[in-house]
């Protein structure tokens, strides 16, 4: 069994605790071996990157060479995957393995910061790769449909993988840029009913509700509505971001713009682990603002035979090609 | 807004703010390939809080408008979101010029609110005294400083977040904090050159 390299995060100790309790969940279920990244520190997230940027590489830097140097004692030489949860982590250690590559001048002054500490990295020693990715690619879906104890039929669920995860994307490792289908693949493979959400890798807002309050609720009202047009039960997210953002402040959202959406937000984790037949509340359902715990009496015991809302059939398939349609997508 | 001279002899002079901005960023920025096709500003979801659209601040920049660029609020309204980055037909990467230009706003302190470098460098503080970042410490010092007004509305949710522990009241610090601190002080005294 292929072991992977671990880095959590800050967000999935605090503001995310229902991310790393239903992961380590599902990878009980599915044989994941996840090994943390011992004493890793935070990324950064999008803060040290516009302070100072030499430090904010180092800091990254940091972690890639623990990581390398765990790898390396753990699975011998060769290449090693580091998996990360949180976007804004995975997007930052893949940025700062892929820039040190691409710029060897960023590489030499990352290494000769390190070896202040008695650390080094060489750029390529490690493949960055999303939990998503590797669940999707590695585990499959075929494993994930046998461990389905508890399809999520009736449950009707929008797509929201945010946008650090697919782009830049430095390793192709996505279907598309901007309308990836691997979070709908995986939510329809647990029986869910995966609503039309051409919002899904649209940003949240990030760090806008404590910058600019007025541009975070506009983009944290877009989501909300599309996802709300559609009928969704629950927004399924990737990102600790992304959740809270649309889950604590949906409510001062609501009061800027007099509107009364109640969308709760979960981790694909926790829908998982409901499939896969665990406790709710072990998954973390609960700790949400928004209660998720209404929704989930809608899942049905059988399948539930209407098509998705709202999804249009197109009238030809050699239509004008549109972003983001791929032609394999037509055929599925 | 004055028109900059240009000295006929030497009428490349404003370029060499390109120059510096393109260098000081982490990977092969590709900023001077950028042809003002707009791409940028017609992806950007946050671009109507801008005071510049991307590609108006590229022009700027070329243009050696120095401290009108850095003064422009559009690198701190960026929320780095990609959507530009990926459809850019010249590759340039925006997101990573926004990060240098904030940085180099920082250092000649010529942003004009205060909201967004003071938030980042109160999460910095926390990165460097504990190696995680404190959302509880980072939260209550902002907010109060920043947005006294919004308190009373957020309060129920600040206290759910507390009540289902999604957020420490203490800081977790790293074993190895005092090798993280050697290495970031070592980093502070290097300069992107190359």
């Amino acid at each position: 069994m292929t072991q992977y390299l671990f880095y959590p995060g800050c967000a999935m100790e605090s503001s995310a605790r229902a991310y790393a309790a239903s992961l380590a969940s599902v990878a009980k279920t599915l044989d994941l071996d996840l090994a943390e990244v011992k004493d890793w520190n935070c990324c950064g997230a999008t803060e040290y990157l516009g302070i100072n940027l030499i430090p904010a590489y180092a800091l990254i830097g940091r972690n890639l060479a623990l990581a390398a140097q765990q790898a390396k004692q753990q699975n011998g030489a060769g290449a090693h995957t580091l998996v990360a949860s949180c976007s804004a982590c995975y997007l930052n250690l893949a940025k700062a393995d892929h820039y040190m590559a691409e710029r060897p001048v960023l590489g030499d002054r990352v290494n000769e910061a390190l070896a202040a500490g008695g650390l080094g990295y060489k750029p390529g020693t490690l493949k960055i790769r999303h939990l998503l990715d590797v669940l999707i690619n590695d585990i499959g879906l075929d494993k994930v449909r046998e461990k389905v104890t508890r399809p999520l039929h009736g449950l009707r669920v929008a797509p929201y993988l945010g946008c650090m995860v697919p782009r830049p994307d430095y390793d192709k490792r996505w279907s598309d840029y901007e309308q990836p289908d691997e979070l709908d693949r995986l939510l329809r493979a647990l029986g869910a009913e995966v609503i039309d959400f051409p919002l899904k890798s649209e940003c949240c807002g990030g760090h806008m509700p404590q910058i600019s309050p007025n541009t975070a609720f506009e983009l944290i009202r877009r989501l909300l509505q599309g996802a709300d047009q559609y009928k969704a039960d629950l927004i399924v997210t990737v990102c600790p971001m992304c959740q809270m953002n649309l889950d604590a402040y949906q409510d001062e959202t609501n009061r800027h713009f007099h509107t009364h959406y109640r969308l709760p937000t979960v981790f694909f984790t926790q829908v998982m682990g409901l499939a896969f037949g665990a406790d709710p509340e072990a998954l973390g359902f609960g700790s949400e603002i928004v209660d998720a715990r209404p929704a989930l009496g809608r899942i049905q015991t059988t399948p539930v035979a209407s098509g998705p809302v709202g999804a249009r059939p197109r009238a030809k398939a050699e239509g004008l090609p549109m972003p983001g349609r791929r032609p394999e997508e037509r055929e599925r | 807004m004055s028109a900059t001279d240009v000295s006929p002899a030497e009428p490349n002079h404003n370029l060499r703010f390109l120059e510096e901005v393109s260098a000081a960023t982490a990977g092969v920025s590709r900023l001077e390939m950028c042809i003002q096709c707009g791409t940028c500003g017609g992806s950007c979801p946050s671009a109507a809080d801008m005071d510049h659209t991307p590609r108006m601040l590229f022009a700027m920049i070329r243009a050696g408008m120095r401290e009108e660029a850095l003064r422009s609020n559009t690198p701190w309204i960026c929320v780095s979101c990609y959507h530009c980055v990926v459809r850019c037909p010249q590759g340039v990467h925006i997101a990573d010029v926004m990060y240098t230009l904030k940085g180099m706003a920082v250092r000649a302190k010529l942003y004009r609110d205060a909201k967004a470098p003071e938030f980042s460098q109160t999460f910095v503080d926390a990165i460097e005294s504990y190696g995680r970042s404190f959302e509880f410490g980072l939260a209550t010092r902002h907010y109060l400083r920043h947005f006294p007004l919004r308190l009373p509305g957020m309060a129920p949710m600040g206290l759910g977040l507390l009540t289902k522990q999604r957020m420490s009241m203490t800081p977790h610090r790293i074993d190895g904090i005092d090798q993280l601190k050697a290495i970031l002080d070592r980093a502070k005294g290097l300069e992107l050159t190359s």
